[in-house]
This record gives structure tokens, C-alpha cells and sequence, in this order.
């Protein structure tokens, strides 16, 4: 499999929107982490930006990698390999090389300015969240033949989880107010890879008490190891289940 | 199918297709397709635009899967498999590689791939013929189309395979390098290997083919031999042979329009 992986990853770290993508991580992670005194501020502001950033260009580089690369996945296919192997050596390439560009442009900085159980945590979260939105990606491709569609539906997806997601849930809390929420707050968290990384890095942090009384069950839950193996395996089932998906519709798919 | 006839069968099929059907939703784009291909034949695959030339010969690489029927290369069931490939060579109809990965890279992973069913010493005629060493260092993405085109068919011969598919081969191809490619189409045709070809410049299929598998609106018209065609319509040129068996069956308005003679 990673007889093609290394030649992808290859072709991709050459390209000039994967270079872009990591200088601007690397600099509004500098500059957030230098302006303010206060590391923990820069974590915060950091996590914002990461939150909206690294889904929409995950989803959409990979989504335009994939349309692009699609001759060369026909010749591929042409050879012996099986559909299998192809689709995921595409996965891990794509995958691994947005990951090195978040590790450049995210991980260097914050481990230089806060290399604490804080700041690995915004790593770990970040990078569990470009290898999701990746695999979303990539079930969008496989859904439909045509780009434009491919394009909008991986929009939908990122517009989804990113913003619509969030109001839907205040939705839910607004009209049943009157009910004990906190348990289903907290697995509606656990539906949104998005909310799932921006609590494992709150958490961490001191300032669940702005949260309410929602916080302090969050706080309960998610700073104890338990807690955070349950967030973090969540986080991981948002990364196998789209991809594997995937696969199955590709495995069948007249190219 | 009274045009069955005149192709020596005495060698085992390199490629059998038995009751092909294959839909594109409501569109039937193959029906009940059944033909042998022995080893040692330059087929050409022709038909209108739409008549399933293209499918079928992705049902061959397995990239479409038929709704049913079987398809063997070298008499094995290709059903689920994925190794018989390593017998075939294709040259796609539009080359488009990774834009950043150099021409000696993509022989590499090619190579790499194959390792296990590629002979040891490679077949690297059109490489040095298409002058493509000198561009080794070259990303993919800085070629011409015509260059894409050459590395392409370079691919698809290097590792000597006994099946070659070559889709609109010298289509974008300058005169000299449609020559080169043509010799050594017909080299590998003396060497014994089965050749697929699909094209709409009949003059190219007039030199190379011996055979003509004609497909209309997804089924076989005709399977004949190049000689045999000629010798029953009284026509020296194949693009009049066909366009003259078919108006015989009734479809000339389709064909003219698809094979400009």
C-alpha cells in the first residue's frame, strides 16, 4: 500500500495550497502566542481560528485532490491492486500530508510557547480533526461522479458541523430549558467531531466555570482519564467510520 | 453474426466474454456481449460514440463491473481478482498525472506495482524511441499533452505484458511519434500479444488491425477478420467496408456520423 502512499504524499507536499496552508497555521499561531502575554489567551484565540480552519481546508482540499487525481486512480485501477489498497494509499496520503502541514504550522509554535498538557491537547484534537474531516472528504467523493456536487456536498458538511450544528443545539437547549440537559448535552457533543475537539481543549483548561453548570458535568466527565479515553476513542470513530464507508461504496464503484 | 467467421480459434481466448450486461441506471449500455479474443490479433474495437466501446473495455480492467456474465483473461475468472491485471497493459485515452511527481517517479511506483508478474529486463523501446529519458527529471505536470500521451503508451509497454489496451492511442500525437507508436504496435503484434484498440481515425485501424469488433448500442454487430471484411464487401479501405456492412444492417445514419470517412 505504501508503495503508492509515498508518491502521493510526495506530489502533495510540493503543492503550493498545502505550503500556504501550513505558512498561515504558522503565522496566526505565532502571532496569536507572541501579542499576548498570557499563553492560555493564545491557546484560546488559537483554538477559534483551528476550529473553523482545519475543517474547511481538510475537507475541501482533499475533496478537490480527489476529483483531480481521478484518471490517475483509473490507471491505478488498471494495475494489479486492488480497489482497497488504492483508496486507502490515496487516504494516507492525503491524510499524512495535511497532517504534517498542521504539525509545521500548529504543533512547532504551540509546543515552543506552550509545550504543556494544555497545548498537546490542542495538537492531538487538531489532528484528530484534519484526519475526520479527510475521511469526510473523502466520502463525499465517492458519493457522486460529478465535481460540483462532490464540492457542495463537502460544504454542506463543514457548513454543518462548523456553524448549523452549534445553533441546532442551542435550539434544543433554548425550548427544553425546563429539563435536566446535561447528559444530552453530552451526547450531542459526542455527534459533532468539532464540538468533541473544542471540549477536549476547554477542559484542560480553567474556564469550564463560564460554562454553567453544563461545564461542571463536562468538567466532571472529560477531565477524568476516563473520560477523556471515551472522548478521545469518539473522536477516533469519527475518523474510521466515513473513510471505511467510503471504501465499501468504492470497492463497488464503476469508475 | 453471419460475420463470425475467419478468426483462427485454434489457440486458447487470451480474453473470453461470456453474456455481458452491464446499466447505467435505466441505460443499457451493454447487452449480452460474448466474444473471444485469441492471443496473436490486433482487434480493433469500433462503433458509434455511446455504443459502448469504452465500457466494455473497462469491464476488461475491471473499473466497471458488469451486472452479470463473465469475463476470463488467460481462461481465469477475473470475478473479484485484481492479479491478472499485472497480464495487462493500458494506455488511457487522457493521461493526467500527480502535477508535482517527475516522470522517473511515476516509472518508479509503476514499477514498484508490478514488481511481482514484471518480466526482469523491461521493455523500453518507446522510452528511449519518444526520447523521454532526457525529460526523466521533468514533473508531470509541466507536459504537453502529446508528451503526457507518449509517457502513457511508454507505460503501458513497459513491462511486456501479453494484453495490450490502447484507448485513441495516437490521438494528440505528433506525425513522427503516431509512426513510432504504430511500429511498435505492430512489433508486439508479432510477438504474439493480443491488442485492443479503440479508435475513430480509421486509416490507423486500416494498418494495424486484423481484426474488427464492431459494437452498436451496446451489442456486438459483427467480430470478423480485417481480410475477410474487405473480401466480402468488394472494398480496399476498412472505413468503407464497415460503413458498407452496416448500412446493410439498417444502421448507416448512425455510422456516418460517427466514422468520417
Amino acid at each position: 500500500m505504501n508503495k503508492v502512499t509515498k508518491y502521493v504524499l510526495y506530489d502533495i507536499v510540493r503543492n503550493r495550497f498545502v505550503m500556504g496552508y501550513t505558512l498561515l497555521l504558522a503565522a496566526v499561531s505565532f502571532s496569536f502566542f507572541s501579542f499576548d502575554p498570557d499563553p492560555n489567551k493564545g491557546l484560546l484565540s488559537l483554538l477559534n481560528i483551528i476550529l473553523m480552519v482545519v475543517p474547511l481546508v481538510s475537507i475541501i482540499f482533499s475533496t478537490i485532490h480527489f476529483y483531480n487525481s481521478y484518471e490517475f486512480i483509473e490507471l491505478l485501477s488498471a494495475q494489479p491492486l486492488s480497489r482497497k489498497s488504492i483508496f486507502l494509499s490515496e487516504y494516507i496520503g492525503v491524510a499524512a500530508s495535511l497532517s504534517l502541514a498542521f504539525l509545521v504550522g500548529v504543533g512547532i509554535p504551540t509546543v515552543l510557547f506552550e509545550g504543556t498538557e494544555r497545548g498537546i491537547s490542542l495538537i492531538i484534537s487538531g489532528l484528530l480533526l484534519t484526519l475526520s474531516f479527510v475521511s469526510l472528504a473523502f466520502l463525499a467523493s465517492v458519493i457522486t461522479r460529478d465535481k460540483a456536487k462532490g464540492m457542495g456536498l463537502a460544504l454542506v458538511i463543514w457548513f454543518y458541523f462548523a456553524l448549523v450544528y452549534d445553533g441546532l443545539v442551542l435550539g434544543i437547549l433554548f425550548s427544553f430549558s425546563d429539563y435536566p440537559l446535561e447528559k444530552v448535552m453530552l451526547f450531542l457533543t459526542a455527534l459533532n467531531p468539532t464540538d468533541l475537539a473544542r471540549i477536549m481543549v476547554l477542559m484542560k483548561m480553567d474556564i469550564s466555570a463560564l460554562m454553567g453548570f453544563t461545564g461542571a458535568v463536562f468538567q466532571d466527565f472529560f477531565s477524568t482519564n476516563y473520560g477523556l479515553i471515551i472522548a478521545l476513542s469518539v473522536l477516533m470513530v469519527w475518523v474510521v467510520w466515513p473513510v471505511a464507508l467510503a471504501t465499501r461504496i468504492f470497492n463497488k464503484k464503476d469508475l | 453474426m453471419q460475420y463470425f467467421k475467419n478468426i483462427p480459434q485454434a489457440l486458447p481466448p487470451m480474453i473470453r466474454a461470456e453474456n455481458i450486461n452491464k446499466s447505467f441506471g435505466k441505460l443499457q449500455v451493454l447487452r449480452n456481449v460474448s466474444v473471444s479474443l485469441p492471443q496473436g490479433r490486433v482487434v480493433a474495437v469500433i462503433g458509434p460514440n455511446g455504443s459502448g466501446k469504452t465500457t466494455f473495455i473497462k469491464t476488461l480492467l475491471g473499473m466497471v463491473v458488469p451486472d452479470n456474465g463473465t469475463i476470463y483473461v488467460a481462461g481465469q475468472s477475473i470475478a473479484n481478482r485484481h492479479d491478472y491485471r499485472g497480464q495487462i497493459g493500458y494506455m488511457p485515452q487522457i493521461g493526467r498525472y500527480p502535477t508535482h511527481l517527475k516522470i522517473k517517479q511515476l516509472f518508479d511506483m509503476m514499477r514498484d506495482l508490478r514488481k511481482e508478474n514484471a518480466p526482469k529486463a523491461l521493455d523500453e523501446d518507446l522510452v528511449v524511441a519518444f526520447g523521454l529519458r532526457d525529460m526523466f527529471e521533468k514533473p508531470l505536470g509541466t507536459l504537453s499533452g502529446g508528451t503526457k500521451q507518449k509517457v502513457s503508451a511508454a507505460l503501458a509497454f513497459l513491462f511486456n505484458p501479453p494484453i495490450l489496451v490502447l484507448d485513441e492511442p495516437t490521438a494528440g500525437l505528433d506525425p513522427l511519434s503516431s509512426e513510432l507508436l504504430k511500429e511498435k504496435i505492430q512489433r508486439e503484434h508479432d510477438n504474439g500479444k493480443l491488442i485492443l484498440i479503440t479508435s475513430h481515425v480509421m486509416s490507423d485501424l486500416d494498418e494495424l488491425a486484423t481484426d474488427v469488433l464492431y459494437l452498436q448500442d451496446g451489442s456486438v454487430q459483427f467480430y470478423s477478420s480485417v481480410a475477410n471484411l474487405k473480401l466480402d464487401t468488394g472494398e480496399q479501405k476498412l472505413g468503407r467496408a464497415i460503413a458498407q456492412i452496416m448500412s446493410k444492417t439498417e444502421a448507416s445514419s448512425k455510422l456516418s456520423e460517427a466514422i468520417k470517412i
